[in-house]
């Protein structure tokens, strides 16, 4: 076992994906001599050479429509967007034709591609470098959303996303990179299957729903919450799209208490998913009204710092939630 | 004048009905021949049309209720409409339907619904369902949740805890040791006035044990209480035996294949049930003691074939329609009656009448792979064919040669009240007779 950050299992899981198949392939912006902005592709550059890692214009659209011709020509791309901000340039080709090219070729063609993006807020980015972007995605059928949150499973999850014959829009929380540390196992093939959520915290008061940074601030709350005697089960999405029901509906009906937190918008945000399926699925097992804790309805999480604070999700809040909830 | 809602007779031998769902709320309007409930009748649903248009003023019988065809269900009038004292059922009904209507009377357990309640705050969806399940009296639990909310911990708490506290867990006054009165007044033998011999509305089975966590109860159907009082009754009612042959397709699929295309542009899809079903008949009619019902006065012999056929509707249960005279049946009106009950009883469009009456029942558990199987007979029937996979296996034939086969096990569940087992076997061996022999 060894323990490391979530950025380094991330760049483990792509070195590991082109040393086994040579149509592996990483373009991005600084991607390759910079080593990304972030680091994730620190080295690959000079193991792999510039034809497999490829530095790409300031241009998002062409980065995910020379991802998609060479799915099509039989390439698996990784296509880096620098920040989830800056990937609305190429949401027309995410959407219009990565997405449905399976559906409308009939299955002639898919588009083995992944799309990796830094996403959320709290490292005083401001409005270019801070947002969310899983709800946009989530809503279109064709793509898969996966968003890890700890190292055991963002490798696990990048190989899958990888190997998956259809493209996969995955999410790195950025706030984590270097904060989130965990054990994974060295010299063994780790692949996490897309779809299936984790109870990551056993508990019978409420259920707490969360993916991403969310998920890794859901445990600390978990912890003090016990310390107070509630018993919180936490649920890691790990994939919301498509999203494990049946797992958040075992969850529900045995605690009878849903606590949504993501730090994406409230209005229209994923938490309205999860608290539809659980009103569809499970209204009767219900003691308490489905509660989301979410970043308000503002346009983008602000630069400054106490607005930022006011804008995010933390353990303290998410803690205050748990008590609220436990008290209905 | 406000006009009385009666619960139907849904064919001819239906007795009685179960309020599945009212589709209006007491205050709503109502057009006539608006579909205004939902009944249940042994595991067929109709939908029971408005008599009149107004007002939906008052409900008699609530959802799970079961009350005899006739009595008085609900009323219909102009809104606000009185209907005076005894509109509850007392004595406004008509001639012969008094005993009847007084039934209708009695009071349900108080039901509990999800929202607010005036006395107990608000019920949540858990909660309301939890009462329900376990018949609780949520004024006797105490709540911890916002504003003393009951939650659903408090009702697992409550269900956890309350059995301790049960006077039955005393042990019974003949188990104790004696202690040399014998003879003791028996409120001093039976604290709080009850003898056992009449338990205080005491559940026939025991107590289920309150969810743990990680268990979960989930109500039962109405169709699966039916299947479970049915085979109870059949099983307390009737010794099963079950005796199981064999028999020799070949020329059963033969035929079928031949016949498969002539059928189908008739329409029909020939199933091998049909054959089941022809070769059943043959020997019912050779064996009319076994087209019987057993009575304390004397063995009933039916004069008809009414040939019930086992459709399963997958996990919601299990349901047997009759083809009625069977025995005036080709190959081609049989299959044609199979395929058409089946697809009604999988679409939820059986008539009330046409899952009763049978005198002899088919069930096919071979499409689901099973071998053989011991069925529990349909009551008051005689008896039940139970017929497995059709397999091909190598058998031993005519001049000790080893061919492959269509082999098919049937086993025949009988009540040995009726038949023993050889005459239960010249019947079995009958239907294995005509399929082998089949010559269309």
């Amino acid at each position: 076992m060894a323990e490391m950050t979530l950025v380094e299992a991330i760049r483990q899981a792509m070195d590991e994906e082109m040393a086994r198949d040579e149509s592996v392939f990483i373009v991005g912006e600084d991607v390759g001599k910079r080593g990304g902005v972030f680091r994730a592709t620190v080295g690959l550059f000079d193991k792999y050479g510039e034809e497999r890692v490829i530095d790409s214009p300031l241009a998002e659209l062409s980065i995910v429509g020379v991802g998609i011709g060479a799915a099509l020509y039989g390439m698996r791309p990784i296509c880096e967007i620098q920040f989830a901000d800056f990937i609305y340039p190429a949401f027309n080709q995410i959407v219009s034709e990565a997405a449905r090219m399976c559906y409308r070729s009939n299955g002639d063609f898919t588009v083995p591609m992944v799309i990796r993006a830094p996403y959320g807020g709290g490292i005083g980015g401001g409005l270019y470098h801070s947002q969310s972007v899983e709800a946009f995605f989530a809503h279109m059928p064709g793509l898969k959303v996966v968003i890890p949150s700890n190292p055991y499973d963002a490798k696990g999850l990048l190989k899958a996303a990888v190997r998956d014959p259809n493209p996969v829009i995955y999410l790195e929380p950025k706030k984590g990179y270097r904060l989130i540390r965990g054990e994974v196992p060295e010299g063994e093939e780790i692949v996490v299957p897309i779809g299936p959520a984790r109870v990551s915290r056993s508990g019978s008061d409420l259920s707490l729903f969360a993916y991403g940074m969310m998920h890794h601030y859901a445990l600390q709350a978990a912890e003090k919450a016990a310390a107070e005697g509630i018993e919180v089960e936490v649920v890691d999405l790990r994939t919301i799209y498509p999203v494990d029901r049946v797992t958040i509906l075992d969850s529900l009906r045995k605690t009878g208490k849903a606590l949504i937190v993501h730090e994406d918008n409230l209005t229209g945000g994923y938490g309205a998913e999860i608290a539809a399926i659980i009103a569809e699925g499970a209204f009767t097992d219900l003691d308490a009204p489905v509660r989301r804790l979410c970043g308000p309805d503002v346009p983008g999480v602000p630069f400054s710092h106490p607005m930022q604070d006011w804008f995010m999700p933390n353990p303290e809040k998410i803690t205050q939630a748990i008590r609220e909830l436990a008290a209905y | 004048m406000a006009t009385k809602v009666i619960m139907p007779q849904l064919g001819e031998s239906v007795v009685e009905g179960t309020v599945t769902h009212w589709f209006k709320k007491e205050g709503e309007p109502i057009a006539e021949f608006e579909s205004l409930l939902e009944v249940n009748t042994d595991k067929v649903d109709s939908e029971i049309p408005s008599p009149a248009e107004g007002v939906l003023l008052k409900i008699l019988a609530a959802e799970g209720e079961t009350v005899k065809a006739g009595t008085i269900i609900a009323w219909i009038g102009k809104p606000g409409e009185s209907l005076g004292e005894d509109a509850g059922g007392g004595s406004v009904h008509a001639v012969g339907e008094t005993a009847l209507a007084a039934e209708a009377t009695v009071p349900p357990a108080r039901s509990v619904t999800a929202g607010r309640d005036r006395d107990l705050g608000f019920i949540s969806p858990v909660v309301a369902k939890l009462a329900a399940e376990y018949n609780l009296d949520l004024t006797r639990i105490q709540g911890s949740g916002q504003g003393g909310r009951i939650t659903k911990k408090d009702v697992l708490a409550y269900l956890q805890g309350g059995a301790k506290d049960e006077p039955a867990q005393q042990p019974a006054i003949w188990e104790t040791p004696g202690e040399g009165d014998l003879f003791r007044p028996t409120e001093l033998m039976f604290p709080g006035g009850a003898p056992p011999s009449t338990p205080p509305a005491a559940p026939s089975q025991p107590q289920p044990a309150p969810p743990a966590s990680g268990s979960r109860v989930v109500a039962h159907s109405a169709m699966r209480k039916r299947i479970a009082e049915h085979m109870l009754l059949s099983k307390r009612t009737a010794p099963h035996v079950t005796t199981i042959m064999e028999a020799d397709l070949k020329r059963v699929v033969a035929h079928r294949e031949a016949s498969k295309p002539a059928f189908a542009r008739d329409g029909v899809n020939l199933t091998y049930t049909a054959y089941f079903a022809a070769s059943a008949v043959a020997a019912l009619k050779a064996f009319p003691q076994v087209n019987s019902s057993w009575s304390d006065e004397g063995l009933i012999l039916h004069g008809d074939i009414h040939l019930g056929i086992a459709v399963s509707l997958g996990e919601e249960g299990l349901i047997v329609p009759v083809i009625r005279h069977a025995d005036g049946l080709s190959l081609l009106g049989l299959a044609r009656a199979i395929n058409d009950l089946a697809q009604r009883a999988r679409a939820h469009r059986l008539q009330p009448d046409e899952v009763k009456g049978g005198t002899f029942s088919i069930t096919n558990h071979g499409i689901s792979g099973s071998l053989f199987a011991t069925p529990i007979i349909n009551q008051p029937q005689c008896g039940i064919l139970g017929v497995g996979a059709v397999q091909k296996r190598a058998v031993v034939v005519e001049g000790d040669a080893i061919a492959v086969r269509p082999m098919v096990y049937l086993s025949l569940t009988f009540d040995h009240r009726i038949l023993d087992g050889a005459s239960a076997d010249g019947f079995l061996a009958k239907i294995a007779h005509v399929l082998e022999t089949w010559s269309g």
